[in-house]
């Protein structure tokens, strides 16, 4: 392994923070709405619409169906028409965002499942509007689990992520198929699998801790 | 303040259909304390809920100080809510969130800046005494003390009304005292209307004026509490005045005199001049009473003796002024 290799490992895991750091933002900033409209439209939601809970749940469920590489071959035109190239890390972060947003918006959905019934009775009590509910209820007591999504997501685009380097993406699982899979170089894949896993491990255990501190339910 | 007007609602479950609430009329007056008791299943949750209109009533209407909230608009609706407060069984109070925090919550809805929410929320902190507490998040605090932040919050938009929903049933009895004790001050204090919704006889005798009985979605009896307690009519207020430890089956199908301790002192031998005065033998299947500031409260069921007898005890209680009465309690009928 030359000293150019591990330059473009650098460069790999730049890229590869650029992408799913960006599009775990862009899936939640679709996935927080998409999961709020699917958690109060439900029958014992806040604002129960039968026909535009199953509409958006079929949506979300179809687009949850859909294998990662497929998606990622399937919407190509799509991906010119918003980035206006097929291949790179920005290329890469129109598909993650595609098929990590409706995964999110389930995980918000359930993350906001989970707010005691109680307490959104005694908001509706004290006169809140169904606005004020879902911001300083819904979220604010769903936080801890909402931000252990956030830690989970952010582990699962990372694996999507390092996919793309099948069709032509950028990142750290780009290198390691063009060197290790293609150029048969083991090392340079080893390298680079070690890298992930690495990263994977100090975002799961550090998002943890931080949303264990940020949970004001079991510390006393 | 508060007027039901036939208000009917039923739930539709898997297997059946629940009537809560049948054809209820109830009318709270300003400034009362008011008790809605019966026992679980009896629709007063149910009820209650349909007062703010968290149920909403198949049929019938809700007046709040004249105004038919089935008829407001959901802004409208909104602004009686803040007019009517509500604490709950399990506190429901929200966890992230530190005690002055939860309080600041209905300022917050209002508009009140930061600032401002903290400094009123730390008055009403005061007035449920913990003051201390308020940077605290619940699940640092007792259940006694959540159920103050809730009462705290609750007035936080100075209500008319406070609805009470098992607000001390999850609480240990020294606790529930003291809960009991703060509604009794915030009524007594801040003119307060306040509606309590219990299964517990012992809640509606510490501090409601008047009571209601409910019983599988129909309202049996309304009343002054101590005519209530003293002359209960129907089935359901029999059984309830009769607080759970002594409904065995020594009680039920046998006829009892019950007497009754409306505040007489505390420092009278009723039972002892009872024995002694009338020389008849006394079996006592059960008795609660309870000593409130030197006066006696509280029942005692005695078994019926020959009749010659129940003569003599009822002359001896009438000459001392004993309230008492002659009570069968039916056995309990399988419920529906």
């Amino acid at each position: 392994m030359n000293s150019q290799i591990w330059a473009q490992i650098g460069v790999g895991i730049l890229e590869t923070f650029y992408m799913v750091i960006l599009s775990t933002l862009f899936a939640y900033l679709l996935g927080i709405p998409i999961g709020i409209i699917l958690n109060i439209t439900d029958v014992n939601g806040i604002k129960p619409n039968r026909i535009v809970n199953l509409v958006v749940g079929f949506i979300t469920n179809v687009l949850r169906s859909v294998p990662f590489l497929i998606l990622l071959v399937a919407i190509l035109p799509f991906t010119r028409f918003v980035v206006g190239t097929t291949i790179g890390s920005n290329a890469t972060i129109v598909p993650l965002v595609v098929a990590a947003a409706p995964f999110v918006a389930r995980m918000v959905e359930s993350s906001l499942k989970e707010v005691d019934n109680g307490v959104i009775e005694a908001a509706k009590a004290m006169g809140s509007s169904t606005w004020q509910i879902i911001t300083k209820v819904l979220l604010a007591e769903a936080r801890p689990s909402l931000l252990v999504g956030g830690v989970i997501a952010f582990v699962t685009i990372l694996g999507y992520s390092a996919m793309a380097g099948f069709v032509g993406g950028g990142g750290l699982g780009a290198i390691a198929i063009n060197y290790g899979y293609y150029r048969y170089k083991t090392g340079v894949m080893m390298v680079t699998v070690a890298i992930l896993v690495i990263i994977v491990q100090v975002f799961q255990e550090v998002g943890i801790h931080l949303v264990n501190k940020s949970d004001r339910r079991i510390h006393s | 303040m508060i007027r039901l007007e036939n208000v009917c609602k039923t739930f539709t479950t898997k297997d059946a259909v629940v009537t809560a609430a049948d054809h209820i009329n109830l009318s709270i007056e300003k400034g009362e304390i008011f008790g809605i008791i019966g026992f679980s299943g009896a629709g007063k949750s149910t009820l209650v809920r349909c007062m703010n209109l968290l149920e909403v009533p198949d049929e019938g209407a809700v007046y709040f100080d004249g105004h038919d909230l089935m008829k407001a608009t959901t802004k409208e609706l909104r602004a009686y809510r803040k007019k009517i407060g509500m604490i709950f069984q399990q506190f429901n109070l929200l966890e992230q969130r530190t005690v002055i925090d939860n309080v600041c919550y209905p300022l917050e809805l209002e508009g009140l800046s930061k600032k401002e929410a903290r400094e009123k929320a730390k008055e009403f902190l005061e007035i449920v005494d913990l003051s201390e507490k308020e940077k605290s998040y619940p699940s640092q605090l007792s259940g006694g003390q959540k159920q103050r932040v809730a009462i705290a919050r609750a007035l936080a938009t100075n209500p008319e009304v406070l609805l009470c929903d098992e607000a001390t049933s999850a609480l240990d009895p020294i606790t529930t005292n003291g809960v009991l004790e703060l509604l009794k001050k915030i009524n007594e204090e801040y003119g307060v209307t306040i509606i309590v919704i219990t299964h517990e006889m012992k809640v509606v005798e510490r501090i409601c004026d008047r009571v209601a009985i409910m019983n599988q979605g129909v309202v049996e009896e309304v009343g002054d509490v101590k005519e209530i307690f003293l002359n209960p009519k129907s089935e359901t207020s029999k059984r309830l005045v009769l607080s759970s430890d002594h409904k065995s089956e020594l009680t039920t199908n046998k006829k009892c005199i019950r007497i009754v301790f409306d505040g007489i002192s505390s420092y009278e031998p009723v039972l002892a001049d009872l024995v002694l005065e009338t020389q008849v033998r006394l079996n006592i299947m059960g008795a609660n009473t309870e000593d409130i500031g030197g006066s006696a409260y509280g029942q005692m069921l005695i078994e019926r003796p020959d009749e010659k007898s129940v003569e003599i005890i009822k002359n001896h209680l009438n000459k001392k002024g004993v309230r008492f009465e002659e009570f069968e309690l039916k056995e309990e009928k399988e419920e529906a």
